[in-house]
Order: structure tokens, then sequence, then C-alpha cells
């Protein structure tokens, strides 16, 4: 073989493996968010999490914004701390709300954000006071016997 | 009874020290191969007919087994999720099973049987026919001339091989699901482009098949380079490559991947 025939199908193996990358990075693994590094970091209390993971999505409106970077457990308040980085392209009010969801019956737990009124936005390491925990199907079931239980008693 | 008994000892003893012997040797070996590697940088068209041999000749293989093994991941995965109702996280499961594991794993597996067997035969049987030792006597470095090309070859190749096997495992996985199956579309791209994420998954798929490149490369040079320079010596050196690495690349997998998911660590 001479050495053109060569170099060129070396050309067409290293074209199509750098293709084949691309696709995955591009079409699979959706690049467009998460290479853009700019994000800022925001934290938030929870009295429950429910089975939220390290980079569940946070989302507002249904938009995903952000990914969970750190889940911890603060041992004064007896609260989880849920630390997340949000695109700096996203700006929210310092009463912006989180709440711990579940998208679809059987999905996985997201943070929800709903922006609040305040004219001040929310900076990097800031946080956000007013949350509300993931619902736990136990205490929904335990809450509706009793409500049963009460009836039945009247 | 007893003598039996000590012969078994003596005979595990000796397995053990040829182990160690010969990971010792494998690791100087490696030591001369990148302190060698100048000539391959150097030289890029020795480089460039190695990335010939073992990568663009590997190109057909992986693609139809990646092709493959994407339709059947298609359809058993259709078969699971269909119980409950959810096919359309095929891509999902899909993407998530060829990029992490798959794609690097299997391609590999063959990668190590199409080119690393080759490239202990061909080290191995210039071994057998004394053109290395002409190579010295002629003051040209068999490992910087043979053996580094070969090896940098290999370890370049290796990933993009990878990436077109999981690649097109998903086309497959697309051609089974979405236009055998019925699944839809849409669905099938964007949530499998909200399940996978760029660093944690593509990227560690990557860097795994670059360490399992490194360790195929590593024992196929130096199986080909310390075989016994006879017919049978070159024979089970060919084989002894197919097994070592591809238990190699299995046991590599289960470590990275158990730092990647942060299992231990």
């Amino acid at each position: 073989m001479n050495s053109r025939m060569l170099e060129f199908w070396v050309g067409v193996f290293v074209l199509t493996g750098f293709a084949a990358l691309l696709f995955l990075a591009l079409k699979v693994g959706n690049l467009s968010f998460g290479a853009t590094g700019d994000a800022y970091t925001v934290s938030a209390n929870f009295s429950n999490i429910g089975s939220l993971k390290v980079r569940a999505p946070v989302r507002a409106a249904g938009v995903t914004v952000g990914r969970v970077t750190a889940i911890d457990y603060d041992s004064d308040r007896y609260q989880a701390t849920v630390t997340m980085s949000v695109n700096a392209r996203y700006r929210f009010p310092t009463d912006t709300s989180a709440s711990i969801l579940t998208s679809g019956v059987l999905g996985e737990n997201y943070v929800g954000l709903d922006a609040g009124g305040e004219e001040t936005m929310l900076e990097d390491g800031g946080q956000m006071s007013i949350t509300q925990s993931a619902v736990v199907l136990e205490h929904i079931i335990g809450q509706f016997l009793y409500d049963k239980a009460q009836e039945s008693a009247q | 009874m007893f003598e039996r008994a000590v012969d078994g000892i003596s005979r595990s003893g000796a397995l053990a020290i040829d182990a160690v012997r010969r990971t010792g040797a494998a690791a100087v070996f490696m030591m001369r191969v990148l302190t060698a590697s100048g000539t391959s940088i150097t030289r890029p068209a020795l480089t460039l007919r190695e990335i010939y041999f073992s990568g663009a000749l590997s190109l057909v293989i992986i693609m139809v087994s990646g092709l493959f093994v994407g339709m059947v991941l298609g359809m058993q995965g259709y078969d699971t999720l269909e119980t409950y109702g959810s096919e359309e996280k095929l891509g999902v499961l899909v993407a998530l099973s060829l990029v992490r594991e798959l794609g690097p794993v299997v391609a590999a597996l063959l990668f190590a049987s199409r080119a690393g067997s080759a490239i202990t035969a061909e080290i191995g049987l210039m071994k057998a026919t004394d053109q290395l030792v002409a190579m010295e006597m002629m003051a040209v470095d068999p490992v910087a001339r043979v053996v580094a090309p070969r090896f940098w070859g290999a370890v370049f190749s290796m990933p993009l091989l990878a990436a077109l096997f999981s690649a097109l495992g998903i086309f497959g996985a697309y051609l089974v699901g979405v236009r055998l199956l019925g699944v839809d579309d849409g669905a099938f791209w964007s949530q499998m482009q909200a399940a996978v994420d760029f660093r944690q998954d593509i990227m560690n798929g990557v860097i795994k098949s670059i360490v399992f490149g490194i360790g195929i490369a590593a024992v196929a040079t130096y199986e080909g380079f310390a075989a016994p320079p006879t017919a049978e010596g070159v024979s089970r050196a060919t084989t002894r490559t197919v097994v070592h690495s591809s238990l190699l690349v299995l046991a590599l997998d289960l470590v990275l991947t158990g730092f990647m998911m942060q299992i231990w660590g």
C-alpha cells in the first residue's frame, strides 16, 4: 500500500472518530448547557429533601436553569442544606422560593424555583429562605388515615 | 501425601514469583517504551502506519458490532420499558449504557482481539525471525522503531473507536426503537439529552477508553517483545495478549466505574 492511500484511510478513520465524538457531545449529551461555565451558587434549607440527588435539575417554570451540586445535613438546624449551581444567564429575586418536586408519578426529584417580587437579585453564595419540603407519601397516607378515623369517630 | 502438599505449595509459589517477575518486567518495559517515544513524534509516518493497522482496519468490525449491540439494546430495552409504559425512556437507557459502559468496554474487548493480538504476533514474529536483533546491530533501537509507534497508535485509536461504537449503537437503537417499534422521535432524543451529561457521562467514557487503550497496548507490545522466539512461543503470547488484556479491561472498568460513581474514594 502506498503512503497516500494509507494517509487517506487514516484520515477517514480519524475524521469519523471525531465526528462520532461530536455527535455524542452535541446530539446525545446536549453540550450547550454546562459548557458555558458561568454559574453562581445558591443554597436553601429543607426539612426533608425526599430522594433528591446530587446533579438533579433545578427548574424554574419548567426550564432547567441549573443543577444540584451538593447535599449536606446541617446539624445546627437539623435540616438538609441543598447547594445548587444556577446558570449565570438566569437571575432570581432574593425572595425566590425553592421547593422539592417530582417529575411525573415515578419520576426523579428536582428543585423548583418560584420567583418572588423583590428588587434585589440573588448573588453568588446567596440563600433562599422560603422553602417547601418534599412530599413524603407515608405522611400523606398517614394524614389520610388519621382524617378517616376522625370522620368515622364523629 | 506430605510430599504432594509441599509440591502444590511450591508450585503456587513459583506461579506467584513468575507473576511478580512478569509484572516487574512489563513495568520496566513500559518505561523503555515511554523514554523511546520521541521517535513516534519526530517520525509521524511510523505512528500513522500503526494507526492505520490498529485503528482504520478495525473500523468495520467496531461499527457493525456497535450497530448490532445498539439494536439489541433497543429491542430488549423496549420490551422491558413497555411494561411500565415508559418506552420514551429508551433513549436514556441505551445512551447511558452505551456511553458509560458498553461503548468503551466492548470496543476495548474487540480491539484487544482484533488489534492487540496482531501487534503481539507481529512483534513476536519479528523477534523470532531475528529482525529486532538485526535492528540493534544497525544501532536502531527496536523499542523506538517498532514498539513505541505501535503503542501510541493503539492508544490513539482506542477512544475514537469507542466513540464510534457508542454513536453507532445509539443510531442502531434509534432505528429499532423509533423507526421499527414506534417510540416517539422527539421524546427519544430529548429525554436522552436531558439525562446524559457531557462531563459526567461522555467524558468519563472517553477517559475509560483511553485507559483501556493504554492497558491493551501495554499488554500487547510487552507480550510480543517478551515472547519466546519460537512458533509456539509467539502463538502462546498472542493467546495471552487476548486473555490478559480482556481481563485487564474488565478489571480496570470495575475500578474506574467505582471511582466515577464515587462508590469508593
